[in-house]
C-alpha cells in the first residue's frame, strides 16, 4: 500500500478545470499598511476536501474568511458555482474555531439556527436538525446546552449546524484546534465519513501536518508575510485502510515528512 | 463558619452584635440608642399606622417611576453606545463622570428645577441608577463574542436579527448586573431624595421622628429600609442566578 500512497506534487497551478465550486481570483488583502494576501489563485473541486495549509501569519484563516464573505478581499474575486461573492451566502456554511453557538440556546435550536435564519418553519427545522444531531453522534444531547458538553461535543455542533443547513461548500476553520488529541482523532475519521456520505466541497483550514495530510484530497500550503500559494500536493491516501494503518503509512509518512521540508524554512 | 472547631450558625454574628445592643439600650447610656426590643415593639406598631402606609405608598411609586425610567433610558442608551462609535464618544465621559459622582450635592439643584414634590424624588432616583445601568449594558454589548456576530452573518442574519437574536441575549447578563446594581442605588436615590425634599414619604417621617427624638421609631424605619433594599437585590440576584445559569459557560 506504500507505493499506492505516492504523492503528485507540483507548483503552482493555474490550470481550470471545469468542477470547480469555488474560483479565487487574484485575491489581495491589506490590513492598513500590512500586506496579508498576495495575488492567490485557487480552484476548490467538488466533492473534496482541501486544506489550506501553512505556519501562522500566513493569511490561511483570512482567505477562507474572504471565501466566506465574512470579509471583503483588498482585491480580487471570489467565484461560488459562477457568481462573484460579495457577503455571506446560503450556498456556503461556516464551522467555526471556537465554535461560535449560543449559550443560551439548546443543541436543537444551535443546529437549527441556520435553519431558523432562514425562515423554515420549526416543526422541518427540529426534524432536520435532529437527523444531523444524530448523524454527528450526539443523539439524546438535544435539548443540553453548550456549557454542558465537551469542548469535542460543542464542535460536534458547529458541524451540524453548518450540515443542517445544506450549503455546497463547507468552510472548516481550525475546528479541531480546541478539541484534545484523542477526540481529534476521532473527529478527523469521523470528519471523512461525512466527507464521504455528504458529497460536498470542503475547505478546511489547519496548522496541523499530520491533520491536513489524514483528511486531505488536496493541500495547499501558504508562505507566509505575505499569504502566497507556495505549494500544492496531493496526498492521494488509499482510505480504504484503517486510520491505525494509514497513520503508520509509509506514504502517508512521506508527504507529512515532504510538507514538513517545505514548511521548516518558517519555523522559528 | 468555624469557631476553634465548633461551628457556629450564621446568624451568630447578628445575634451577638442585637444582645450588646439590647444591653447598651438597657443600660441607656445614650438616647439614640433604645433597647433592640422596643425598636422591634415600635416597627411593629409602626407598619399599622396610616401615616407609614401611605409614606410606603409614596416611596414605592417614586422609586418604581425613577427605576423604570432608568432602565427604560439606561439599557437602550448602553447598548446604543457599545455598538456605535459616535454615540459613545459623545456620552462616554459625562457617564463616566457621574456615576462616580456625588449626586446627593445635585438634589438641592433638583429641588429647584422641579419643586418639593415627588418629581424631584423620582428624578433622583432615576441619576442614582441610571449611570451603572448604561455602563453595564454597553460593558454587555461590548464583550459579544466576535465569532458569534460572524455566525449570525454566515448564516444570513440581517443587522436586526443579528442585534436582537445573538447581541442582546449575549450582553444579558451584564444588563442584568447593571440593573441589580441600579436598583440598590435607586433605594439610595429614593431615600436621600426624601429626606432633602424632607416633606414627603419617609423623609418626612425621619425628619418627624429624628426632630421629636424618638428613637425607636427611627430605628424601626431605618431597619425596615435596610430589610425591603436586601430583600430587592436578593429578588433580583435569584432572576440573575437563572440566567448567569447559561452565561457562565461563555
Amino acid at each position: 500500500m506504500a507505493n499506492s500512497a505516492l504523492a503528485r506534487s507540483g507548483s503552482v497551478k493555474s490550470a481550470t478545470s471545469n468542477d470547480a465550486v469555488v474560483q479565487v481570483r487574484d485575491i489581495c488583502k491589506n490590513y492598513g499598511d500590512v500586506e496579508a494576501l498576495r495575488g492567490i489563485n485557487l480552484e476548490f473541486e467538488r466533492g473534496k476536501l482541501t486544506t489550506l495549509l501553512g505556519p501562522s501569519g500566513c493569511g490561511k484563516t483570512t482567505l477562507l474568511k474572504i471565501i466566506a464573505g465574512l470579509v471583503p478581499a483588498t482585491s480580487g474575486e471570489i467565484r461560488v458555482n459562477g457568481r462573484v461573492v460579495t457577503g455571506p451566502g446560503p450556498e456556503r456554511a461556516f464551522v467555526f474555531q471556537d465554535f461560535a453557538l449560543m449559550p443560551w440556546a439548546t443543541v436543537l435550536r444551535n443546529v437549527g439556527f441556520g435553519l431558523e435564519l432562514k425562515g423554515v418553519p420549526a416543526a422541518e427545522r427540529d426534524r432536520t436538525a435532529r437527523r444531523y444531531i444524530e448523524q454527528v453522534g450526539l443523539a439524546g444531547f438535544e435539548q443540553k446546552y453548550p456549557h454542558e458538553l465537551s469542548g469535542g461535543m460543542r464542535q460536534r455542533v458547529g458541524i451540524a449546524r453548518a450540515f443542517a443547513v445544506n450549503a455546497d461548500v463547507l468552510l472548516l476553520d481550525e475546528p479541531f484546534s480546541a478539541v484534545d488529541e484523542q477526540n481529534r482523532r476521532k473527529f478527523q475519521e469521523d470528519l471523512l465519513r461525512l466527507v464521504d456520505l455528504e458529497k460536498k466541497t470542503f475547505i478546511f483550514v489547519t496548522h496541523s501536518i499530520e491533520e491536513a495530510v489524514y483528511v486531505s484530497d488536496r493541500i495547499i500550503l501558504l508562505s507566509p508575510r505575505p499569504g502566497r500559494v507556495s505549494q500544492i500536493i496531493d496526498p492521494m491516501i488509499d482510505r480504504s485502510a484503517s486510520p491505525d494503518d494509514i497513520r503508520r503509512d509509509a506514504g502517508y509518512l512521506d508527504v507529512v515528512e515532504e510538507i514538513w521540508q517545505g514548511l521548516r524554512q518558517y519555523a522559528e | 463558619m468555624n469557631f476553634y472547631g465548633t461551628r457556629i450558625p450564621m446568624m451568630t454574628s447578628l445575634i451577638f452584635w442585637l444582645l450588646i445592643w439590647e444591653i447598651v439600650g438597657r443600660l441607656e447610656v445614650m438616647f439614640l440608642i433604645p433597647p433592640i426590643t422596643s425598636i422591634v415593639a415600635a416597627g411593629f406598631e409602626l407598619v399599622q399606622t396610616g401615616s407609614w402606609q401611605s409614606a410606603s405608598m409614596i416611596t414605592l411609586r417614586s422609586f418604581v417611576y425613577g427605576m423604570a425610567l432608568a432602565i427604560i433610558v439606561g439599557v437602550p442608551l448602553g447598548v446604543l453606545m457599545g455598538r456605535v462609535k459616535v454615540i459613545d464618544n459623545i456620552f462616554g465621559l459625562w457617564v463616566n463622570m457621574f456615576v462616580s459622582a456625588p449626586l446627593s450635592a445635585l438634589v438641592p439643584i433638583l429641588m429647584i428645577l422641579f419643586g418639593m414634590g415627588e418629581t424631584t424624588v423620582v428624578v433622583t432616583v432615576f441619576l442614582f441608577a441610571v449611570w451603572i445601568i448604561v455602563l453595564d449594558a454597553r460593558a454587555g454589548v461590548m464583550q459579544v463574542p466576535t465569532s458569534l456576530v460572524e455566525m449570525g452573518r454566515s448564516y444570513g442574519a440581517s443587522r436586526w436579527t443579528i442585534f436582537s437574536k445573538i447581541i442582546l441575549f449575549s450582553a444579558l447578563p451584564e444588563i442584568l448586573a447593571g440593573i441589580r446594581i441600579g436598583l440598590i442605588r435607586g433605594v439610595k436615590g429614593v431615600v436621600i431624595g426624601q429626606i432633602l425634599v424632607s416633606i414627603i414619604g419617609y423623609g418626612e417621617l425621619f425628619e418627624l421622628y429624628s426632630r421629636s427624638f424618638d428613637m425607636e421609631r427611627f430605628w424601626a424605619l431605618t431597619m425596615l429600609l435596610f430589610a425591603a433594599a436586601m430583600l430587592l437585590s436578593a429578588g433580583v440576584e435569584h432572576f440573575e442566578k437563572r440566567i448567569e445559569y447559561y452565561a457562565g459557560a461563555r
